[in-house]
């Protein structure tokens, strides 16, 4: 595990990226709803190949932030700067696009399709061929079918699933359908991946093998990873930098070791000692 | 799934839809060419064909797209209108070889419409579009009805009905449409385009995560859907010879959802199979006109109760895999494949 190192725009990220500029930063970050203020003073700065991890209790807006990250919500204030480029004014297609790809806490596959297909919508913007192409069913229409088709089953094989190509996306396991979700997303080649509780629902031989193939798509293909989980023993594990969120703001950031002692951390999940309360 | 299937490699199953196609249209054109069709027959056959495009065009809106657009009638107005007025006042050819611009000139003009409606009432989530078509159609239909000339030239008669159209619509013009609708819309929705498009249907946030615009395939498809309507417009014209604008109501809009719904949506061969079924039966069941419409809600309580998906669902077959699976080598690959019919 790499040390953090602080960056010149006031953030850590482990050593090794220290030359290149952030992928992910937000200056300011809020959004209310209505009268209540749901995420407010959000700064957070990710390096090029950092694992991240954004923990909080139940409802400290650690999904909102999300949202807000790839525009479901817009921002009511704040920057969020992907790489070099501001999002502000684009709408969730484009976020993906400029390089940041998610999954969500409900899984949301197009259940109607196959795995296959699944992978190949998020491989849409590699695969070059126009609209008249493929109507007049033109060779660049076969060829571009048919390295999609290649593609998504050699991205399927990080987590094995490659022989799963042909089954309805609905019909998968639960853990299968997290995965393929994460397969999904990592086509539409981003520049990091936002995963939300991928551990959800899995056992912990499943989840086990999910920290490996995390560490290993950070490896292979040289991404950022930003996770919400709840499962401390993945957090802790694989992520080299975690801030912690309650009612909407930063409290703690930080490598795992010194989360761990964070008074504010553990009295925000455990709440104070006894004695403390009037102190 | 048999053990013992053989694949028929795609690109030999096209060149099998192709021919067999061919066939039909020229064996078709023959035997009506021959008499031994009446012309009342060649009649309920042809507005079969128009009546086909119609629930393959909604069925590409409804079924594909996951939008309710309840105007579609008021497409079809648009595309026979222009093609009938292009059609009466061109005459430096003769009608026959104007007709293919005249279906063309319907078709864009219902898509360029499709493409001004679809712009707003897609950028918005949910049911927008429903209400916008709905009040579309009305609003064709009741300018229709109410305007004879336009900038001075005669050209649509009003309630009057626009008469003396050519009647250039014949079994082989009419099914080269249908045939050319099935291979366009199959072939959009078989390719990364329609895998966009179902995505958008399936989850529409999801899709957006995906890095796809909705707004834009949602126009897109929407406008293709408008082209073919048109385009069937164009041919209804052709076919009667006479407009006018009551037949382009609600209730024609209407029809063809039912067409659309009761095939299955999403299925190709079911809105071919519903639109034939639909076309045929009010003729089949003319001796007892007064129940005709008794039959038909009760056809559609039943199939909504016992198959709520439509009679295909989303299930789709073509020509080839029929001939396949009757040499014992059908695939399952093929069984996923449209591809023409009729």
């Amino acid at each position: 595990m790499s040390n953090l190192v602080p960056v010149p725009s006031r953030g850590m990220v482990p050593e090794r990226d220290v030359k290149d500029r952030p992928v992910l930063e937000t200056i300011h970050l809020g959004i209310d709803f209505g009268g209540l203020v749901a995420v407010d003073e959000f700064n957070l700065v990710i390096g090029k190949t950092e694992i991240a991890g954004l923990i909080g209790p139940n409802g400290a807006g650690k999904t909102t932030v999300f949202n807000l990250l790839t525009k479901v919500y817009q921002p009511s204030r704040g920057t969020i700067l992907l790489g070099d480029k501001d999002t502000s004014g684009m709408n969730t297609s484009q976020v993906c696009r400029a390089g940041m790809a998610r999954t969500f806490q409900n899984i949301r596959l197009f259940r109607d399709m196959t795995v296959a297909e699944n992978v190949m919508v998020g491989l849409h913007h590699s695969i070059a061929y126009h609209t008249p192409t493929a109507i007049l069913r033109l060779p660049a229409y076969w060829r571009g079918e048919r390295n999609a088709r290649e593609k998504a089953m050699d991205m399927l094989s990080i987590f094995n699933m490659q022989d799963l190509g042909g089954v309805k996306a609905g019909a998968l396991p639960y853990g299968a359908q997290r995965r393929l979700e994460i397969v999904r997303a990592l086509a539409t080649n981003p520049s990091i991946l936002l995963l939300d509780e991928p551990a959800a629902g899995m056992n912990p031989t499943e989840t086990a093998e999910l920290m490996e193939n995390i560490v290993k798509i950070r490896d292979t293909y040289q991404i950022a990873i930003l996770l919400i989980e709840h499962d401390m023993k993945l957090v802790m594990g694989i992520c080299e930098g975690i801030a912690v969120l309650n009612y909407g703001k930063i409290i703690a950031k930080g490598t795992p070791d010194e989360i761990k002692s964070n008074t504010a951390v553990i009295e925000a999940y455990l709440g104070k000692k006894e004695g403390q309360e009037n102190a | 799934m048999n053990k013992n299937t053989r694949k028929i490699p795609v690109r030999f199953g096209y060149l099998i839809n192709t021919a067999l196609f061919a066939a039909l249209l020229l064996g078709g054109t023959k035997v009506i060419g021959s008499g031994a069709v009446s012309m009342y027959h060649t009649k309920v056959i042809l507005l079969c064909g128009i009546n086909i495009i119609l629930a393959l065009s909604l069925n590409l809106a409804t079924g594909f797209l996951g939008q309710l657009p309840l105007g579609h009638a008021g497409f079809m107005a648009l595309g026979a209108y222009s093609s009938a007025i292009f059609m009466r006042n061109v005459t430096i050819l003769p009608p026959e070889a104007l007709f293919p611009f005249g279906i063309l000139i319907g078709g864009l003009m219902a898509a360029f419409i499709g493409f001004l409606i679809g712009i707003p009432a897609l950028r918005l989530k949910g049911d927008y579009l429903a209400i916008i078509t709905l009040g579309f159609g009305e609003i064709i239909r009741v300018v229709l009805l109410n305007i004879d000339d336009v900038l001075g030239f005669k050209l649509t008669y009003g309630a009057a009905s626009l008469k003396n159209i050519p009647k250039t619509t014949n079994f082989f013009n009419t099914f080269l449409c249908v045939a050319i609708t099935c291979f366009v819309i199959y072939t959009y929705i078989k390719s990364r385009h329609g895998r966009a498009t179902l995505a958008v249907r399936d989850n529409e946030i999801a899709a957006e995560a995906c890095g796809i615009s909705t707004t834009y395939y949602k126009t897109l498809g929407f406008t293709v859907s408008a082209f073919f309507a048109g385009v069937a417009g164009a041919l209804y014209a052709g076919y009667l010879g006479v407009l006018s604008p009551s037949s382009f109501g609600f209730m024609k809009s209407i029809e063809i959802l039912v067409t659309v719904v009761l095939g299955g949506m999403g299925s190709m061969a079911g809105s071919v199979i519903s639109a034939t079924v639909l076309t045929a039966l009010p003729e089949v069941l003319r001796a007892f006109s007064e129940y005709r419409m008794i039959a038909y809600s009760l056809l559609l309580v039943i199939v909504m109760i016992f198959k709520p998906t439509g009679l295909m669902g989303n299930y789709d077959f073509s020509l080839s895999t029929l001939i396949g699976r009757f040499n014992g080598n059908a695939s399952k690959k093929f069984e996923k494949e449209g591809g023409k019919h009729e």
